[in-house]
């Protein structure tokens, strides 16, 4: 599939003829491939929560929290999407949500209001994401290298910054906490952002030049070169862009647990890219869909809800979301084969 | 509670540029973190002539990095402490979460031949043969709270209750509720991390003293002693439990992320308790605007005493208020409840988390 030379048929990089075909029919998209299984997966979970605890599983309150608990890490899954279609990947994503957290709780940011606050943990997050791209695209480093490395330096950063102290978001900066508590339609408005974030970003990918372009970096860079497309520029961009997502993913976190903290996001790069391969997408690269992503992070937002409404303990939680992973790669796999011939 | 987050920090001199990008970032930092008005623990306990100065004694002190509010308050009062006394050289060595070091560092106090060594070990069994070696050396060893497996490395042991803390917690919640004559109540735990020696105590400790009211634990769930863990864990935890009567929170840094969660989901209904007493958590309970009604400490004054303790074995003292002459063998600190009526008195214990 990688061959430059040899012009393909439907024109263009694999990415390209499936984003086209959710352009037209975005329902089949839903049910085609990968996302059967998906869908079928989150329906036996609902039945099994339905089942097991028919007084609590099902009620209003707990799809909300269900969802605004997936909120944080969503939308940082967002942004891993976009990386891992282009073909890199994003190590730091849990590390740089706690420094841009971190960095926009400090007493001096905290002076200048909630809205200085949110900024800054936008830049803070977009600023490391760039520095990110430019050593991937720039600085020829390995993107597991880059990545690892501002991992480390941005849990660091975040730990000197906060002296390793949990900064609580100040009274008169509770304009940031009411994101969680102030509910619209009966909804939190970060739910409301989550669902944002995804629409743009689906728009972002399935829409313009921007997510043409990242399927056909991933799916062949030197292809993607011959047609013209600056790489180089574009996986900086991709970087940048997790980056800001980070950022939004900090406000989020500080919302709901009215802190920074440099523990925030501890693992958030291992479940986000969990639920971005469940969710189908190539980690070579080049084949891959926001929704996807979402419904695989779902999947594992209601295996801890419905492991904690049974009284079940973490482990088996882990033992679960292990099994997941694997069985769904496997199916992946076996739906790529029966297409192939 | 001691042993935690961060784990990943000791990676980080490891790699050029990510330090270099670190250095940069750093220089126009916004005047960090806020304020550590983490006071110098009181120290106004019984003295009886043992605080007049008396010979001139080097004490060697050596404990983890802090990646804790808890773990940073031990070693803040234990300078606090050396510092009060003029008869006192305080030698601390650089706080290190690596075995190996740590090592290498009470190895140099003993070479130093101090006049005693106060030693929180990153692992008892780890240290155990260092610790041993000092004791041969003649060098009395103070082992702050975890414990080391071998009675010959050290003097003396000082440290908490985890399962006292299980208990202390109990008794509040079993007193409380037997008061508003509740029947089969639901009681929920979030402990620390599951799998620690520690977190087993305290929740062991917990289901002993409720048992003895005839209540037991209805839903228990681990979080990692983070704000988040905290958060994501009491969210969940919340729509388990339309109805909730006391809940049980075993660190008052997680709490933080629990008590949001609780002022999110608008629940009220509860009294909850918190565990080691953070300055946070003992705001919140003197405001008494939350659920949080106590919390049972485990209290990092014990660095304090543990000074106070080499001093006196140094000069070979007694505690006054008790008959021997010589300090005792072990020392188990009780965990205490801190409420509304006697928060005042512990606030300037708090640390800050």
């Amino acid at each position: 599939m990688s061959d430059p030379t040899k012009p393909r048929t439907d024109t263009g990089p694999p990415g390209l003829a499936t984003a086209r075909q959710a352009v037209a029919n975005p329902l089949g998209r839903l049910i085609e491939g990968g996302h059967v299984g998906l869908l079928v997966a989150i329906a036996l979970l609902v039945v099994v929560g339905l089942v097991t605890r028919p007084d609590a599983f099902g009620t209003t309150s707990n799809l909300i929290s269900i969802l605004s608990l997936a909120a944080t890490i969503g939308v940082i899954t967002v942004g891993a999407t976009f990386v891992i279609i282009g073909g890199g990947i994003d190590l730091s994503v849990g590390a740089v949500m706690a420094l841009s957290s971190v960095w926009a709780t400090t007493v001096a940011t905290q002076e200048f209001g909630p809205v200085v606050m949110a900024i800054c943990a936008i830049l803070v997050g977009t600023g490391t994401g760039l520095v990110n791209g430019i050593l991937i695209a720039y600085g020829r480093l390995v993107p597991f290298i880059a990545t690892l490395a501002m991992l480390v330096a941005a849990r660091g950063l975040a730990q000197r910054m906060s002296d390793r102290k949990t900064q609580l978001i100040q009274p008169e900066n509770s304009a940031i906490v009411e994101l969680s508590t102030t509910r619209v339609l009966g909804v939190p408005l970060l739910v409301y952002v989550f669902a944002l974030v995804v629409a743009l970003g689906w728009i972002l990918l399935n829409r313009t030049t921007f997510g043409r372009r990242t399927y056909a970096v991933g799916g062949n860079p030197e292809a993607a070169r011959l047609a013209g497309i600056d790489v180089r520029r574009h996986t900086m961009l991709l970087y940048a862009l997790s980056g800001l997502c980070c950022g939004i993913a900090a406000i989020l976190i500080m919302a709901r647990t009215t802190t920074g903290s440099s523990t925030h996001g501890d693992l958030y790069e291992l479940d986000a890219i969990a639920a971005v391969i469940i969710g189908g997408t190539l980690l070579t690269g080049g084949r891959g869909t926001i929704i996807g992503s979402i419904l695989g992070l779902l999947i594992f937002t209601l295996i801890t809800n419905l492991f904690i409404l049974n009284g079940l303990n973490t482990s088996d939680q882990l033992i679960a979301k292990g099994l997941i992973i694997v069985v769904a790669v496997l199916l992946q796999r076996r739906s790529l084969k029966e297409r192939a011939p | 509670m001691s042993e935690n987050v961060a784990r990943r920090g000791f990676l980080i001199g490891g790699l050029g540029g990510a330090a270099l990008l670190a250095a940069g970032c750093t220089s126009n930092e916004p005047s960090a973190a806020p304020t550590s008005e983490a006071a110098p623990a009181a120290t106004q306990a019984a003295a009886g002539g043992n605080d007049e100065p008396g010979t001139k004694v080097t004490i060697g002190f050596s404990a983890p990095a802090a990646d804790h509010g808890w773990i940073a308050a031990i070693a803040k009062n234990a300078e606090a402490t050396a510092q009060q006394y003029s008869d006192i050289e305080f030698k601390p060595v650089e706080p290190t979460n690596d075995i190996n070091q740590q090592i290498s560092a009470v190895e140099s106090l003993i070479a130093a031949k101090v006049d005693a060594l106060v030693i929180l070990p990153n692992d008892g069994e780890q240290l155990n043969q260092i610790a041993l070696r000092a004791s041969e050396a003649g060098i009395p060893v103070v082992n702050l709270d975890r414990i080391f497996p071998d009675k010959l490395a050290y003097r003396t042991w000082i440290g908490g209750d985890n399962y006292g803390m299980g208990v202390a917690a109990g008794h509040y919640i079993g007193t409380a509720l037997k008061e508003k004559n509740v029947s089969n109540p639901v009681i929920v735990e979030i402990q620390g991390i599951a799998t620690l020696p520690l977190t087993q105590d305290r929740s062991k400790g917990f289901a002993d003293a409720l048992k003895t009211y005839g209540f037991s634990v209805t839903a228990q769930q681990d979080a990692q002693f983070t704000v988040e863990t905290g958060n994501e864990v009491a969210t969940s935890l919340l729509q388990a439990h339309s109805k909730i009567d006391a809940m049980w929170n075993h660190d008052d840094d997680q709490g933080i992320g629990v008590l949001a969660a609780i002022s999110e989901a608008g629940r009220d209904e509860f009294i909850m308790v918190g565990g080691a007493g953070s300055a946070n958590a003992m705001r919140a309970i003197k405001d008494d605007n939350t659920v949080l009604k106590a919390t049972v400490t485990y209290s990092p004054t014990m660095a304090s005493s543990a000074i106070k303790i080499a001093r006196l074995i140094a000069q070979g003292k007694g505690m006054s208020d008790l008959v021997e002459n010589q300090v005792p063998q072990s020392i188990t600190l009780a965990s205490e409840t801190i409420t509304k009526e006697n928060v005042e008195q512990y606030l300037p214990l708090g640390f800050e988390s």
